[in-house]
């Protein structure tokens, strides 16, 4: 029977050197910062053996590095983890999930194209929702983006 | 043999959405499928970084045309969870009025479709001429028959009219012979049953893996519903029942959704008659440095938000994960191997979200205009006072 101090216990001691810190926002959350070559061994064990369901990923550019956040779910006991990791902005990579559930194939593809992170061991790193048109090493939800399209709708007003 | 590769798309006649299909095919069996999106990508995750919080409501409420409330609704408890704060009961009733009265119409609109794309159009015609019923419903409780803008983050903007409530729980109870009657059909119907019974099976363990959700998942055996599973809203206050069904293909989709639209008549019901009096806003003045993750159960499944806030009055990051993101993958597991023939109802299984509102002109033949936009408005506002005039009591 799962519990949710036996499950956060449970976390804190099989990944003691991996577990950077727990921040306990509130009983249904909680946010726990790991080290990135930690992703696939806690994103495993939680998907199997916890049971968790894979909600999404979301890639967020904070200035001077990047971050994911890997939401899962513990519907037992109504917990959504969040695993939080830090890349570092010159060479964002990080190991990819696709192998261990087929649910972070898609949003993986997403965070590569708009936010140029690799995903090492992903099969088909195709582009997802940007168009063929789209130049490479232009990302969208970088904070350095610039507009390069001219003709893009916003600057074309209203009357033409 | 030789294989041969289909396009579909990325326009077509049937799905009303851009999407690009390729089938390969052996014969008439597919033996490969890839999908290609983006068509119609609006770069809404970065206009609502621009947009101030409460702003951002009226922007992503504009995702979806039919499922309009899932998107607000799981964004205002991802601001909620950032301050955090409570809100009061009265709104938390009215968002699960709305919110139920959207499900219904979404799967009569979806039942309809399906029954179109079978080449079956009777149902077609009774499923859309009953989801006017509830949008008459929709239009009663919230002004308009989709895009609601009912929701702000601490509440809702609109209260619900206790003169309103009788006829509209009148106008409820009169849909329901009509849906006993397609649920009847669906039971009843060999063609029906020879088309979807033992088409594109989702298994259990392929759904845990592609995280379906929804009743693309609830069909394959597994009992997830944000609803039950972390109760929000007023879902934890009415009696209800999660419907499951255990084979996975297209037909346990159909009868899953058909019961789902009882249980929510079920909730809406249930939620008109015990509306509890009081605020409907808890009124929140500033949003502090922090982040906050909001879920609903969308028609479809579960609606994610993560927002993220510097303090300032507009998110910096702002996620948006709908539903069929995660379920449109699972054609990989059903789609193979079935003839070509049923891949068009395979892949409208899921329900992928369709979003086609579009702004209306009217014009006489010589181009002039005969009414402007202020015409339209009050033209809409004069409907709504005759549908609430006819339906009191």
């Amino acid at each position: 029977m799962l519990t949710r101090e036996g499950v956060l216990k449970d976390l804190q001691e099989r990944f003691k050197g991996d577990i950077i810190d727990i921040f306990d926002k509130s009983p249904k959350r909680v946010y726990i910062g790991i080290k990135p070559e930690a992703i696939k061994k806690i994103a495993g064990y939680t998907f199997r053996d916890l049971g968790a369901r894979f909600n999404i990923a979301s890639g967020v550019d904070m200035r001077f590095h990047f971050e994911i956040l890997y939401h899962f779910t513990v519907e037992d006991i109504n917990l959504l983890i969040s695993y939080r990791v830090k890349l570092d902005k010159a060479h964002p990579e990080i190991e990819s999930l696709t192998s261990i559930f087929e649910a972070s194939n898609w949003i993986e593809r997403e965070m590569h194209e708009i936010l140029g992170i690799h995903f090492k061991g992903h099969p088909d790193l195709r582009r997802l929702l940007l168009p063929d048109e789209w130049p490479d090493g232009v990302y969208p939800l970088r904070r350095d983006y610039k507009e390069w399209d001219s003709t893009a709708i916003r600057d074309r007003g209203v009357d033409r | 043999m030789t294989k041969t590769i289909i396009p579909i798309g990325p326009y077509h006649p049937l799905q009303e959405e851009p999407e690009f299909f390729s089938l390969t095919v052996e014969g008439e069996k597919v033996v490969a499928i890839d999908v290609r999106i983006g068509y119609n990508h609006r770069g809404i995750e970065k206009l609502s970084e621009m947009k101030t919080f409460d702003q951002s409501t009226f922007v992503i409420e504009r995702i979806c045309g039919i499922c309009s409330t899932s998107h607000p609704f799981a964004y205002t408890q991802a601001v909620e969870d950032i301050i955090p704060v409570e809100v009061p009961d009265r709104a938390k009733y009215i968002r699960t009025i709305i919110a139920e009265g959207e499900r219904i119409h979404s799967h009569l609109l979806w039942l309809g479709l399906a029954g179109h794309f079978l080449g079956y159009n009777t149902v077609y015609m009774w499923a859309w001429k009953l989801r006017e019923e509830i949008l008459d419903v929709m239009e009663i409780l919230s002004g308009n028959r989709n895009n609601y803008a009912m929701f702000k983050p601490g509440g809702v903007r609109r209260d619900i009219k206790s003169e309103d409530i009788p006829g509209v729980l009148k106008k409820i109870d009169s849909i329901i012979p009509t849906l006993n009657m397609l649920k009847k059909a669906v039971a009843d119907d060999p063609v029906l049953h020879a088309r979807t019974k033992g088409i594109g099976i989702l298994t259990k363990e392929e759904a845990l893996s592609f995280g379906a959700l929804g009743p693309t998942s609830r069909a394959s055996g597994i009992a997830r519903d944000v609803r039950k599973n972390a109760p929000y809203a007023a879902y934890d206050k009415t009696g209800w029942d999660m419907i499951v069904t255990q084979n996975g293909d297209v037909f346990d989709k159909v009868v899953l959704r058909v019961l789902e639209m009882f249980e929510s008549i079920k909730i809406m019901k249930d939620c008109l008659l015990n509306l509890p009096s009081g605020e409907i806003d808890a009124r929140i003045k500033d949003i502090p440095p922090g982040e906050g993750i909001g879920v609903h159960e969308a028609p479809r499944g579960e609606t994610f938000h993560y927002v993220r806030s510097d303090g300032t009055n507009r998110p910096v990051r702002h996620k948006v994960r709908a539903p069929t993101f995660m379920n449109l993958p699972t054609y990989k597991a059903t789609v193979v191997g079935e003839a070509i023939s049923d891949a068009t109802i395979i892949l409208a299984a899921i329900d992928p979200c369709y979003c086609c509102t579009e702004r209306m002109a009217v014009r006489d033949v010589k181009g002039k205009k005969i009414y402007t936009g202020e015409d339209l408005i009050r033209l809409s506002q004069e409907k709504t006072e005759k549908l609430r005039e006819k339906y009191k009591r």
